[in-house]
Parts: structure tokens; C-alpha cells; sequence
């Protein structure tokens, strides 16, 4: 079934696809669930901060995330980065930013809205006793937070936030239709030029399956060990 | 050396009819001097114009002029360093990176039309090419009648893809338009009989079949969907001051025997990645072009 | 922000000459609609099965069920698509490999089976979830009534599992409507394809980009309502669900 086909150019094109493409899936993946966990950690605290209109806000902005595809927001974000930049900085012309730089932003605010309903699923789980033990204490609303709830929150949450992560790692693949180089752009760029494309779509697959297994298995352990702690 | 003069007369032309370096720089001329970086957009597959080598680096013969263009702004603005930036774009994010200041400039094979330049600028013309299909040769598609109920594709965000939808709609061909990212997506879909036709500039069709696997199989229309269209590097609509410099480092670059030599070299020998040869020398009407340079919209202006 | 708003471009006729932009829309409102339901026919269908087959004490059972849902869980979406239809008309025989490309529709039905059989995965996971989350006593009294395997998965265990997972379920079938977006990679034309030829025609980005995203919200609205409708009339009163 296989004899016409030509895996030789997987094993001439490996170091593009892994050297350029797969470092760029991992170091947008990276930097975009550092990212989104941060400001998906805010939008939890907003939530729950007992102001009204900050809760609305939001939970508002969580809810208008939800609702759109991430395909749809990557295209949002590409082309209106550069003038949300112009408004922050208040310089005259669009600030020019480059295709990484806008994806990562897209990816923390698309899914800082995920993340954001994990850590407040987190935060809630711990006792109400916790806070009002430390405000007992003498301790600030922010060193609460800092010191008791997040950090249980995040303890205790640690295994969803990375399957999130791993759903993250897959989802960057859609910056191909950008044309970025990510590890998808890299492989169908190699399959376009030299008209392999059943080669590389095949062995993309499998490089994804293999990570996305790998992790997820190492993330069940984790949970086994936490659970037992617990 | 003659040629040398001429360029040098012109870019002092150029520089004394902008003193420039007097004024209070506007635009993306300030924005480039403030940064030291000027953003180059370029294509994945338009071959020979702007496209990815073996080592996925950008070339071409776009690519080319706008490295000339890059030289003639950093001596405008008397730069010692002026850092090059590439960023990729497809047919269908273009004109909105260019106008939300991704990329400064767009060197790829970009149809210069009236619609456009509401949007955009274009510098002097690089080439002139008409709209057609290619089909399998198996596929007995001999004029756009025969496309009825067909699948057919093109490249979203093109002229082209407009023009079929267009055509599609006043001949009532019933066909069923597909778009793709870019134009060796395109071409996979009728090289894996997804589609039975490409719609495309020919240029960039020819260059399509000569590089796929069985050239022969190939065959590209006579019949066109348009006359040839000038093809232009985009820039930013109003901004005089940047356009000035484009157009007076373009005019120079094709008026002296640059142009020619660098059309050569994409055009008429071995190009990158397989060594091929597109045998494709310089019409009479880009001869024109490159005599009076002008970045005209308008077809009829180029015969 | 230097950018030219043209708000009444969505009565220009787009050059389809079928409309204007805002038929175009539309029409691709109503094509996101039809991939969604269809494939999320197919995601219900093979996720029901699957899941069933996770929670059987046949150990075959368990883990072709278990492979299925990894398989489908992890990969992208779009790598599956391409696999879809890139990939496997290529690995079969020509005349059939052909007879799929040449279908007319080809990327509606790619669309609908790939983003269905990735959906299946994850309602295959609530289903299972939900089962295991019953009560053993329920399966027990099945089988001491008499009934099969099978009759006690019909009549008992299922139609509860199914209120239970009901609010899950609201949101998997949301994302299924948003992952069909996913598909203008292979030359489906939904909402977020036509928006965006609605830019490449008319240059308007922010304009189309805003009523895309004004229909999607719509849609989750109205998903939404429907849905917590179902719920509260399919809710059984004094258990589970039931207020």
C-alpha cells in the first residue's frame, strides 16, 4: 500500500520540522498556558471578589471567549493587535508586531477564559474556614490570596490545568492558517513543495498523537499521586 | 557604467526633490528610523516571485526588488544598520497586516487594481500577467463553459478567486468555488483531483506545473478570465513621503540594466529549489513598463 | 484608529452576484448551523456507543472504547481533517479514492464526520462519566427485573445518564458548532469563511469580523436557551436534575 510513497523526505526535512517547527509550537505553548493561567488567574479572582461590576465583567469576557471558535479569534487578534497596541502606547500609527508576538497574545486571552474557569473551580474548593482563618490572622485580601488560597488552589488543580495545557499544544496547530511556521505550517510547507503531502500529513499525526499521549499519561500519574496526598 | 549614472542621477533627483532629512520625518519612514527594522511580508508558493527555498528561506524575484528598495531607504535615511524583518502572509491577510502595520512592505505578486488602491498603495509595476486555469489534461477541460458543475479552485483573497466568482455568477456555471490558503494548497487540489481547475494568474500557473511531479499531465487555458494585470509591491496609503523613496529606488532599478538582470534570474534561468527553468523572457509590454515605469491599476495602460 | 468604518457595506452586493454581504453571511450562518447539527448527529451516535462500551465489563469492551477515545482525543483537529481529506483517499483504492474527492460537497461531509468523530470522543468520556456515576443498586434491580444487558442500558441506566450529563453535553455540542470553523482549512465555506471573503472582497475586516461574531453569539444564546428548556421539562422530579 505504501510502495509509492516516499518517507525519505520525513528524514531530510527532520530538522526544519523539529529545529524551526516544533519549537515553535512548544514555545508558543508554553509562554501562551504561563500566560493564560496568569491572567485566566485574575479573571477568577475578579469573579470571585464580591464586586459586582467586576464579577460582570468578568465573567462577561469568559462567556464571549466560550462562544466564538478559536479560528475565528486568531484572525480577530492578528489584525487588530497591532491597533489595540497603538491605543495602549497612544503612538500615532499601528505599532507593528510580529506573527509570534500576535499569536501568543491570542492564545493567553482566548484561553485565559478556560483557565480562568479552572482556578475558579480551584479557588472554591477550599474552605471557606482558610480565608477567614488568615483575615483572622491580620492578613491583607492579597496576602491570602498569595500565601493560602492560590497556591492550594493551584496545587489542587494542577492536573486539569495541564490537560488544558495539552488541549492548548494542539490548538496552536491552527496558526496554519496564518501560514505560520509552527510544526503543522513546517510539515504542510514541506509536503506542498515536494508534493508529499499523504508522507507528512501522516507523520504530523502520528508526532502529535505520540506528545499528546505521552503527556496525558504523565499528567494521569500525577493526578494518582496528588489524589493520595489528598 | 552608464547605468550607474543613471541611477545616480535619479536617486539625486529623488533626494533633492524630498529634503527629506530637513523635514520632520512622517509615516513609516519615521517609523522604520525609530525602530531600525523594516517588515518585508512574503508568500509560501508564489514562484518565481516571492516563495520558500530549501532552507524555507524567502526568495524571489519580488523578494529581490524589495532587498533594492531596503538599500534605497537605509541610504535615504542614512542608516548604518537597517534590520530586515520577514514575515509571512497569504493571499487573504495581506492588505489588512500591511494596513495594521505587520509588514511595511509586500513583495509578492500582488494584481495592482483600481479597487485596491482604495485600500493601499502600489509602487511601479514588476509584471503583467492574465487570469486562466489549469486543468488535467485528462480532464478535457477546453474553455470556461466546460467548468460547469465543476469543482474548481482558487486562492482566497485574490483577484482571481474574485473574477470566477464573478464569471461563475454571469455565465451561470454552477461551479463549485473553493477556496485555499495559498497557491500550492490550490494546486494539490487538482494535482489530487480535488478540484479539476485552478483559477490563477498564468505566471504563477506555469510555474506550478513545471515544479509538480508530472509537468506533462498539465495543460493551461487559452482562454483567459482577464486581461494582463499589472502586478505591484503594496504599500501604505498615504504616506507620500515612503512612497517617494519606493518609487524612486523601483524607477532607477528597472530603468538601468538591474531590472533586467534580476528579471533574468528568476525568469530565464535555474531557479531554487529543483533547478528549474522557466524559459519565460520579458514581454514587450513589461519592456514598456520597465522603460516608463508607473504604477497604473489600469490594464489598457500597458500595451 | 486610522481605519475606514463602512457599517452599510453589508447591503453592497457581494460579487457572487447572489446578494448582498449580508446574504453572504447568512449563508454561511445556516452552513455552520447544518456541519454543527450533522456532526453533532454523528459525535451522539458514536459517542453513545462508545461510552457504553467503557463502562461494560467486557475487557475487549473497555479498551476498544479506551483506544477510540484516545485516538480521537489527541490530535488536533485540523491534523484529523487533513487526514480526512488529504490523507485517506490516497491510501485507498484509486476508483474509490477518486469517487470520494469528486463528490460534490466533499468538504461539508469531511467536515461533518471529522468534526463528529472528535466530538464522539468527548461525549463518549461525559457518558461514561455519567454511567459510572449512578448508583450500583440501579443496574442490579435491571438485572433482577430480568432484563438483558441491553434492555438495561435502553430503559434504565442511559435515559438517566443522559439527564445527568445533560449540562455537559450543552457546551460539547456548542464546541461542535464552533470547531466546524476549523474546516475552512478544507475549503468549507461557514460563518468564519464567509467573513473572511467577505474581507478579501471588501477590504472591510472589522465589519465582517463583528458580524461573525455577532451570529456566533447568537447561536450560543439561542443553543443555550433551548437547551435549559430541554432540561427542566425532561428533569425528572425529586431526583438528580429535578427541583
Amino acid at each position: 500500500m505504501f510502495a509509492s510513497f516516499d518517507f525519505d523526505v520525513i528524514r531530510r526535512s527532520l530538522g526544519y520540522l523539529f529545529l524551526d517547527g516544533m519549537a515553535f509550537t512548544l514555545t508558543l505553548t508554553a509562554l501562551s498556558a504561563l500566560g493564560g493561567i496568569i491572567f485566566g488567574t485574575l479573571i477568577a479572582l475578579m469573579r470571585l471578589s464580591g464586586f459586582k461590576v467586576l464579577g460582570r465583567i468578568a465573567g462577561l469576557y469568559v462567556d464571549f471567549m466560550r462562544s466564538l471558535p478559536l479560528v475565528l479569534v486568531i484572525f480577530w487578534f492578528y489584525f487588530l493587535v497591532p491597533y489595540l497596541g497603538q491605543w495602549l502606547t497612544g503612538a500615532s500609527r499601528p505599532i507593528s508586531v510580529g506573527a509570534f508576538t500576535s499569536a501568543l497574545v491570542t492564545f493567553i486571552m482566548f484561553e485565559a477564559a478556560y483557565f480562568s474557569e479552572i482556578m475558579r473551580a480551584g479557588i472554591q474548593s477550599i474552605s471557606k474556614g482558610q480565608p477567614a482563618a488568615a483575615n483572622a490572622l491580620g492578613m491583607t485580601y492579597a496576602q491570602t490570596m498569595r500565601y493560602v488560597v492560590l497556591p492550594q488552589a493551584f496545587r489542587n488543580m494542577l492536573p486539569v490545568l495541564l490537560t488544558q495545557t495539552i488541549v492548548l499544544f494542539q490548538d496552536t496547530s491552527l496558526v496554519y492558517v496564518l501560514s505560520m511556521p509552527d510544526f503543522l505550517g513546517a510539515a504542510s510547507k514541506v509536503a506542498q513543495r515536494d508534493g508529499r503531502l499523504v508522507e507528512m500529513y501522516l507523520f504530523a499525526a502520528v508526532v502529535y498523537f505520540t506528545i499528546s499521549c505521552v503527556a496525558s499519561f504523565g499528567v494521569r500519574r500525577l493526578q494518582a499521586r496528588i489524589s493520595i496526598v489528598r | 557604467m552608464k547605468h550607474r549614472h543613471i541611477i545616480g542621477c535619479l536617486l539625486a533627483g529623488a533626494l533633492c526633490a524630498t529634503p527629506a532629512m530637513a523635514q520632520e520625518l512622517t509615516g513609516t519612514l519615521k517609523n522604520i528610523k525609530d525602530t531600525g527594522a523594516i517588515t518585508l511580508g512574503f508568500r509560501d508558493s508564489s514562484i518565481p516571485f516571492s516563495y520558500l527555498d530549501d532552507s524555507q528561506k524567502p526568495v524571489g524575484y519580488a523578494m529581490d526588488i524589495c532587498y533594492k528598495i531596503v538599500d534605497a531607504v537605509k541610504k535615504e535615511l542614512k542608516l548604518d544598520k537597517l534590520e530586515v524583518k520577514l514575515n509571512p502572509v497569504t493571499s487573504s491577510t495581506r492588505i489588512p497586516l500591511l494596513a495594521n502595520g505587520t509588514i511595511d512592505l509586500e513583495c509578492g505578486s500582488t494584481t495592482n487594481n483600481a479597487e485596491r488602491q482604495k485600500q493601499i498603495a502600489y509602487t511601479n509595476t514588476h509584471f503583467l500577467t492574465a487570469s486562466r486555469y489549469v486543468s488535467k489534461k485528462s480532464s478535457k477541460i477546453n474553455s470556461i463553459d466546460d467548468l460547469k458543475g465543476k469543482a474548481v479552485v482558487s486562492t482566497s483573497g485574490t483577484t482571481n478567486i474574485k473574477q470566477l466568482t464573478e464569471a461563475n455568477a454571469e455565465k451561470k456555471l454552477g461551479a463549485n468555488i473553493i477556496p485555499a490558503k495559498d497557491h500550492a494548497e490550490a494546486f494539490l487540489m487538482v494535482e489530487t483531483d480535488r478540484a479539476v481547475a485552478f483559477v490563477m494568474d498564468d505566471i504563477l500557473l506555469a510555474s506550478l506545473v513545471a515544479g509538480s511531479k508530472a509537468p506533462d499531465d498539465y495543460v493551461i487555458s487559452k482562454d483567459a478570465f482577464s486581461k494582463p494585470e499589472p502586478y505591484g509591491i503594496m504599500l501604505r496609503k498615504d504616506d507620500p513621503a515612503f512612497k517617494k523613496v519606493v518609487d524612486a529606488a523601483t524607477s532607477a532599478l528597472y530603468k538601468g540594466g538591474e531590472g533586467q538582470k534580476i528579471y533574468d534570474k528568476w525568469f530565464t534561468q535555474k531557479i531554487p529549489p529543483k533547478g528549474l527553468n522557466l524559459n519565460s523572457p520579458m514581454s514587450a509590454e513589461l519592456k514598456n513598463q520597465y522603460a516608463k515605469p508607473s504604477d497604473s491599476p489600469d490594464p489598457d495602460a500597458y500595451k | 484608529m486610522n481605519y475606514n468604518w463602512n457599517w452599510s457595506i453589508f447591503f453592497e452586493p457581494a460579487p457572487g452576484g447572489t446578494g448582498t454581504y449580508f446574504d453572504m453571511l447568512l449563508s454561511g450562518l445556516w452552513l455552520t448551523i447544518q456541519t454543527g447539527i450533522f456532526a453533532w448527529i454523528i459525535a451522539l451516535i458514536f459517542g453513545s456507543i462508545v461510552g457504553v462500551l467503557r463502562t461494560l465489563p467486557s475487557k475487549t469492551a473497555y479498551w476498544i472504547g479506551f483506544a477510540w477515545v484516545e485516538f480521537f482525543r489527541n490530535m488536533p483537529l485540523l491534523v484529523q481533517l487533513f487526514l480526512w481529506f488529504f490523507v485517506l483517499p490516497e491510501l485507498l483504492p484509486r476508483s474509490w479514492g477518486l469517487w470520494l474527492k469528486q463528490m460534490p460537497n466533499a468538504p461539508f461531509y469531511t467536515a461533518a464526520i471529522g468534526v463528529g468523530l472528535f466530538m464522539s470522543a468527548r461525549v463518549a468520556v461525559q457518558l461514561a462519566a455519567g454511567i459510572a456515576s449512578l448508583p450500583r443498586g440501579q443496574k442490579q434491580a435491571a438485572t433482577a427485573l430480568g432484563l438483558t444487558t441491553f434492555q438495561g442500558y435502553r430503559y434504565v441506566l442511559l435515559p438517566i445518564a443522559f439527564r445527568i450529563i445533560m449540562p455537559p453535553l450543552t457546551s460539547e455540542f456548542l464546541n461542535t458548532i464552533k470547531n466546524t470553523a476549523v474546516a475552512i482549512t478544507i475549503g468549507l465555506i461557514e460563518l468564519t469563511g464567509q467573513a473572511r471573503s467577505m474581507q478579501e472582497f471588501s477590504f472591510q475586516v472589522f465589519e465582517a469580523f463583528t458580524a461573525a461574531t455577532v451570529m456566533y453569539l447568537l447561536i450560543n444564546i439561542v443553543v443555550v436557551t433551548g437547551m435549559r428548556f430541554l432540561e427542566r421539562s425532561l428533569a425528572i422530579p425529586g431526583y438528580i436534575t429535578g427541583k
